[in-house]
């Protein structure tokens, strides 16, 4: 169909791409199939038939500002759906949260935190048939590893942020996350945290031997039925590619299948325990795993209860991602989630925070900051990686959603389900 | 059958009630027209009864099961969106990729069903005839398990068991891990993440469904046909085997399908306790629906997996017999 080229300009082309399919097959694509559906109902044999599942993209809500209209000035509140343990708590008292807090009185919004993201393609299918049938999630703001992040923009999913009302968002954003494939020029998203996933082992379980790669997670014989992976494809078979030579970040069907059959050795011969989600900590600390993958934020605090937890980051490199923040289509209170971002860009807050999440923090000038709460945090690399480390980050390269879904089908079954 | 049997004109009571009315002028006509008037309503009554279960069918199986039929046999992708292509291919793919797990699914659930009721039935026996006035108190703790969530209770069993815990010390150091692993059961010297770990969770989570039934039938159970017996000399196996037995079969059966059904279904206690090679098609299902979003395969997937239970029901209540299940 021809579009006047003045409607996409500035468009980056994903966006342009799902913009243009829903006119082709959006409201009015819709009304003619359910028209057809009312009709085979009547005629009763062909009832089943009429069904079927619309396209994810056929009746999205629109993603430019003016597409919703804003609440935020007479609400003044604001739905934040985040992971479990992603936000600074007070040492003494569980229930308050200081930079949160001190956000809610500085701005005079109420924020309603609920940790209820455990996993991304879970929640995805939660939220999925509000945002397909054009409805308000009920979240205002929603963090998502990026290519989930990535998936919602494609499908116009998420709202465009006014980067006016963020300007320490955009002046602080550290360089290297500017450019992301999920959101080029980050005009739906903005980073809460990165995650480096690395190896990780309890030193008394291995019984003192290191463990440095991932070829030793799935081949050392002493760590036999001791070992887990992550249920996130990205970063298990991201992590098994680096290992085998292979760039996440420009790999093919092959790469994939030889990394898959590697991983699948390992299960066969019951080298590997299970795949878990974040839950591998308590096993890692108690010592039913030895040895796994692991996310580097999670083992700086667990290195802190547990001093037998150690990490290793592999020679091969490691997987990174972040996890966004974006606005959902159809939520109220667009104009208050930017104004949390941007507190969050406060190098200080964001020291403040990171002090506690310990994670990659994506704020430049927060290094300067946390110098003055905890110098060692400063100097950790699982933090704030030299430049050199953050070389050997890799991205696991953004892909079609025909290629998502064969690679997730084929890792399903890898895992056993 | 419905009102116009009444004449209005004959002043009878509209369907209030059959009592007489006014005076004694109750000509055999008035009688007539009562009864006509009561008639239909006592026919309809059952079906009023029946409407809010009907309809809680209609509306959270009936069109499920039709939705999720049409979902089985379509094909597409999530982003394109699905449509229905007959596309059977979704069913012979699924048995082809996930046959061990229907397999697996089916003997885990039927071990933990036969443990159920090795575990069960004594304790259900005891509860009924011998344990007095602390028959309550024994009840609510066989219930009591439910105040917490399935989820808890089952992590739970992961600390319990952990590798270096007091469990498997004691299974190792009298070395029954070693008949469970030549049997296949276990591995490595260790009960998390093998067959057995996850057998014994969903024995444990199902046991209730399992007790409960057993209890109700037991406790019915006429305690002067155990006198009898004994009065024409049977032995107490012998009073079990010829009168308990058979009449506590309602609350077998009961008890097998309230434990058999959900288990072959479960994923949580495959999921927690079990490693990749112990997964049942409750977790393949979860994945496909949850984690690769193709809905089709799942519903068949679905399908499938109630075929199968549809045909071992019915083939043991064949066997059973579901006349005096009540």
């Amino acid at each position: 169909m021809d579009l006047d080229p003045q409607l996409y300009e500035g468009m980056p082309e994903p966006v342009r791409k799902a913009w243009e399919r829903s006119l082709t097959s959006g409201r009015a694509a819709m009304s003619r199939r359910r028209l057809l559906r009312l009709g085979s109902l009547a005629t009763g044999g062909a009832a089943l038939a009429a069904c079927g599942i619309p396209p994810a993209a056929g009746s999205r809500g629109g993603n430019e500002p003016e597409d919703t209209p804003d609440h935020s000035k007479k609400e003044r509140v604001l739905n934040f759906a985040n992971w479990p343990l992603y936000i600074d708590v007070d040492d003494k008292n569980k229930k308050k949260r200081p930079t949160l807090d001190r956000f809610m009185r500085e701005s005079g919004i109420k924020v309603k935190y609920v940790e209820d993201i455990n996993d991304n393609n879970e929640f995805y299918g939660k939220i999925k048939p509000q945002l397909a049938a054009g409805q308000d999630t009920g979240r205002d703001l929603v963090c998502l590893t990026d290519w989930m992040a990535g998936r919602l923009i494609r499908q116009g999913w998420a709202q465009r942020l006014d980067p006016a009302r963020m300007p320490n968002a955009v002046a602080n954003l550290e360089d290297r996350f500017r450019t992301a494939a999920q959101d080029p020029g980050r005009q739906y998203s903005y980073p809460w945290a990165g995650i480096a996933c690395v190896v990780a082992y309890n030193k008394k379980a291995t019984g003192g031997k290191k463990v440095t790669s991932v070829s030793q997670l799935l081949e050392d014989e002493s760590l036999k039925g001791k070992v887990s992976m992550l249920t996130e494809m990205t970063d298990t078979v991201g992590m098994t590619m680096l290992d085998l030579g292979i760039d996440p970040e420009k790999f093919d069907g092959d790469d994939f299948d030889r990394a898959v059959a590697r991983i699948q050795k390992a299960v066969d011969g019951k080298q590997l325990r299970r795949f878990s989600g974040n839950d591998y900590i308590d096993e890692l600390s108690s010592g039913d795993i030895a040895a796994c993958l692991a996310w580097a934020g999670d083992v700086v605090q667990l290195k802190l209860d547990n001093p037998d937890i150690e990490f290793a980051i592999p020679e091969s490199g490691y997987r990174f991602a972040t996890d966004d923040l974006l606005v959902p289509a159809k939520a109220r209170h667009r104009a208050n989630a930017e104004e949390l971002i941007n507190y969050y860009y406060d190098p200080k807050v964001a020291a403040e925070l990171t002090a506690w999440v310990n994670y990659i923090c994506p704020v430049s000038g927060a290094k300067a900051e946390m110098e003055k709460i905890d110098k060692d945090l400063a100097e950790d690399p699982l933090i704030f990686p030299d430049a050199r480390t953050a070389g050997r980050g890799k991205a696991f390269r953004p892909m079609s959603d025909k290629e998502q879904a064969r690679y997730e089908n084929k890792f399903a079954k890898l895992i056993g389900a | 059958m419905s009102a116009p049997a009444v004449p209005a004109s004959a002043g009878a009571p509209p369907p209030s009630g059959p009592e007489p009315h006014g005076s004694g002028s109750s000509g055999p006509s008035d009688g007539a027209v009562a009864g006509a008037a009561a008639r239909p309503r006592r026919r309809l009554t059952p079906y009023w009864l029946l409407l809010p279960a009907g309809l809680w069918l209609a509306v959270f199986f009936v069109a499920p099961f039709f939705y999720q039929a049409s979902t089985s046999v379509q094909s597409g992708s999530l982003e394109e969106g699905f449509r229905v292509t007959w596309d059977f291919t979704n069913y012979t793919d699924a048995l082809a990729t996930y046959a061990p797990h229907f397999l697996r699914s089916f003997l885990y659930a039927a071990s933990a069903t036969v443990l159920c009721l090795l575990i069960g039935y004594p304790l259900a026996y005891m509860i009924a005839f011998r344990a007095g006035r602390w028959r309550g108190l024994l009840l609510v703790m066989v219930i009591a398990p439910f105040f917490t969530s399935f989820l808890i209770r089952t992590l739970a069993w992961k600390t319990i068991l952990s590798d270096a815990g007091p469990v498997v010390g004691v299974l190792k150091s009298v070395h029954i891990l070693d008949v469970t692993s030549q049997l296949g059961l276990t591995g490595d010297e260790r009960l998390l993440a093998t067959p057995l770990a996850v057998v014994c969770g969903l024995t444990y989570n199902f046991l209730p469904f399992m007790i409960l039934p057993l209890y109700s039938s037991l406790e019915r159970i006429d305690l002067s046909l155990h006198e009898a017996a004994r009065d024409l000399y049977a032995k107490p196996a012998t009073v079990f085997r010829k009168v308990t037995f058979p009449l506590s079969l309602p609350g077998v059966v009961a008890g097998t399908l309230l434990t058999f059904i959900p288990a072959s279904g479960d994923y949580i206690n495959a999921q927690l306790l079990g490693s990749p090679n112990t997964q049942m098609v409750g977790n393949a299902i979860q994945k496909q629906f949850l984690n690769v979003l193709d809905y089709p395969a799942a519903a068949a997937m679905s399908f499938i997996l109630m075929a199968i239970i549809l045909i071992v029901v019915s083939v043991y209540m064949r066997k059973a017999g579901t006349e005096e299940l009540v």
